[in-house]
């Protein structure tokens, strides 16, 4: 195991780890939905990744500021117009796809500021969710945490939905890595992991 | 922690200096004095001082009282202070009445060598590089090599900027706030309207009113009714006055009827009481002037690209006259340049106005900046 891999390793994020395998030492980042920036923070510790993260909560922005990590105060929904085609080597949204409701373009618009785009969603197709639409309810799980009425979560989609869509839009997955509440899945993803993770690129 | 603070009771100081200044516009300054006012201390290391600009119509008095007037609190106070977010017992915090102004640096009404009479309105255009040279200077003056920080609001948050740009090793981290990289044509507009006011009155005498013993009060009480329009947000000023009646009922006379009008001649009047009106003219030119993109073709980005300062730049939900989008535009331009910064857009409903409010979100986002900043 290299030296990277034990440090990032030391994240106890699972996806963090994930994340800051796929950058490399002094890429632009720009992190959607950045939340704390704790994400940013950890890039900046193994990767000396200097990025920005977007955010719009008043109290993440302070929070941000508190971690060091620069961040944006600006809407999401508003597109990311007046950022420039590939100022970024890696624009990452984390758990957030499916609390956009403009999914499209905002794949589109990641991968226009970004050379690839990162994203990860947790998995309505995971079993879990499966038994319990069999059992008439609407799945709450640690990917899923809220009840139907109080979800911040807009979207609801499965792995093969969302490769489905990427195939449609010419979207290049580079790389996937799925889990199953932290442990890595390797085969019936759509029906074992609860959280997907992918890199993304365009078609040369 | 304590309970945050007063600085108490402070004292200005007077700096000379004998050394002419080549001014932007080209005209020489032969000489000329800055009154400050500095607050904490500065340490050992010399690399905890912070700047603080002021805008149109502020001054060296940033917080604190003097002995004498216990009203007179500086008009960032509920920053400044020990245990405030720009915490004077970490900081050493310096403000400057900048040139051409009328609290006691050097301006329209001192003494003109060349005739012996005030300056009036033969006082050159001075503009945001100038005052930034002369602060640099003061600096020296104070044996500091490099500012831990340079912070200001509207016009000052311009200062700050081009601290950034003048002298991009003197400047460790820049706030902007409620600021632009310049301009717009309806912001200029604005200030011409009050320059305007000003010129037309005619006690102005062009600009030499000192001599004839009278001041452009009609004037500059105009300038500074339309200046505090333009401050204050249509929902502040509808929740504070309404359409509120002096006298309860329709008088059908050109005296108060509606309580803005109060408000507005009240505000006019105490400021042209004591704010001289050729600094006002000077000081909203100099607004007008400044633009860093000018000599790269409108290219801000390109402009941008010699500093190095870590950012904060904020604007306000409600600022009409230094909108949002200004700030935003000053946010991508830094980032262009793969600049540290971070943009808060504050949701207070105070207008312009409100970069001088202890509003919670943005005075926590300032502490929470200030805390980051290593001495």
């Amino acid at each position: 195991m290299s030296t990277d891999l034990i440090q990032v390793a030391e994240s106890g994020r699972y996806d963090f780890d994930v994340i800051a395998r796929w950058m490399k030492p002094g890429e632009r980042v720009l992190d959607l939905g950045c939340g704390d920036g704790s994400l940013l923070k950890h890039l900046r510790e193994v990767r000396q990744v200097e990025g920005y993260g977007v955010e719009l909560d008043p109290a993440n922005i302070v929070a941000c500021v508190r971690n060091g990590v620069s961040v944006l105060q600006i809407d999401l929904e508003g597109g990311l117009e007046d950022f420039e085609d590939a100022q970024f080597d890696h624009v990452v949204m984390s758990l957030s796809l499916q609390a956009v409701r403009h999914t499209e373009r905002i794949l589109d618009e990641m991968l226009r500021v970004g050379i690839e785009a990162v994203v990860s969603f947790p998995n309505f197709g995971y079993w879990r969710h499966r038994q319990a639409i069999l059992n008439g309810r609407m799945p709450v799980s640690e990917s899923l945490p809220y009840q139907w009425y109080d979800t911040p979560n807009v979207r609801f989609f499965t792995i093969a939905d969302f490769e489905a869509l990427c195939e449609r839009r010419g979207i290049v997955v580079h790389e996937r890595a799925a889990f199953d509440e932290g442990v890595p899945v390797t085969q019936e993803a759509n029906f074992l992991a609860s959280v997907a993770m992918y890199r993304l690129g365009r078609r040369a | 922690m304590s309970e945050p603070g007063s600085v108490g009771v402070v004292t200005p100081q007077r700096a000379h200096f004998p050394e002419p200044l080549v001014l932007k516009s080209g005209a020489v300054l032969p000489s000329y004095d800055l009154v400050y006012e500095t607050y904490g201390e500065l340490n050992a290391a010399r690399d905890n001082a912070v700047l603080v600009c002021h805008a149109l119509s502020g001054s060296h008095h940033v917080a604190g009282t003097y002995a004498d007037r216990p009203k007179s609190l500086g008009w960032w106070d509920n920053l400044v202070g020990p245990g405030k977010p720009l915490d004077t017992r970490k900081f050493f915090v310096i403000g400057v009445n900048n040139l051409g102004g009328c609290y006691g640096s050097t301006g329209p009404v001192s003494e003109n060598p060349a005739t012996g009479k005030p300056w009036g309105a033969d006082f050159p255009f001075v503009t945001v590089e100038d005052w930034v040279v002369a602060q640099a200077r003061l600096a020296d003056q104070l044996g500091i090599a490099c500012f831990a920080a340079v912070i200001g609001g509207s016009l000052g948050g311009m200062q700050a900027l081009e601290w950034t740009l003048r002298y991009p090793d003197r400047v460790r981290y820049a706030g902007i706030i409620a600021a632009a990289s310049k301009l717009t044509a309806q912001n200029i507009a604005f200030n011409e309207v009050a320059r305007q006011a000003i010129l037309s009155d005619p006690d102005f005498h062009g600009g030499h009113y000192y001599e004839h013993g009278v001041v452009p009060t009609r004037g500059l009480r105009l300038a500074r009714m339309v200046g505090h329009i333009t401050y204050l947000s249509d929902d502040s000023m509808a929740e504070k006055f309404g359409r509120k009646l002096r006298h309860g009922e329709h008088m059908y006379h050109w005296d108060v009827e509606f309580e803005i009008e109060s408000y507005l001649r009240y505000q006019g009047d105490k400021f042209a009481g004591f704010f001289d009106a050729n600094t006002y003219l000077l000081a909203t030119k100099a607004l007008d002037y400044f633009d860093p993109a000018f000599d790269f073709d409108g290219d801000l980005p390109a402009a941008l690209a010699r500093a190095k300062a870590d950012f904060l730049v904020a604007s306000f939900t409600t600022d009409w006259r230094f909108s949002p989008a200004r700030s935003r535009e000053l946010m991508h331009a830094l980032m262009r340049n793969g600049l540290k910064v971070s943009y808060a857009e504050i949701d207070c409903p105070a207008g312009h106005d409100s970069f001088l409010l202890d509003d919670p979100q943005y005075h926590a986002v300032l502490r929470a900046w200030f805390d980051g900043i290593e001495v």
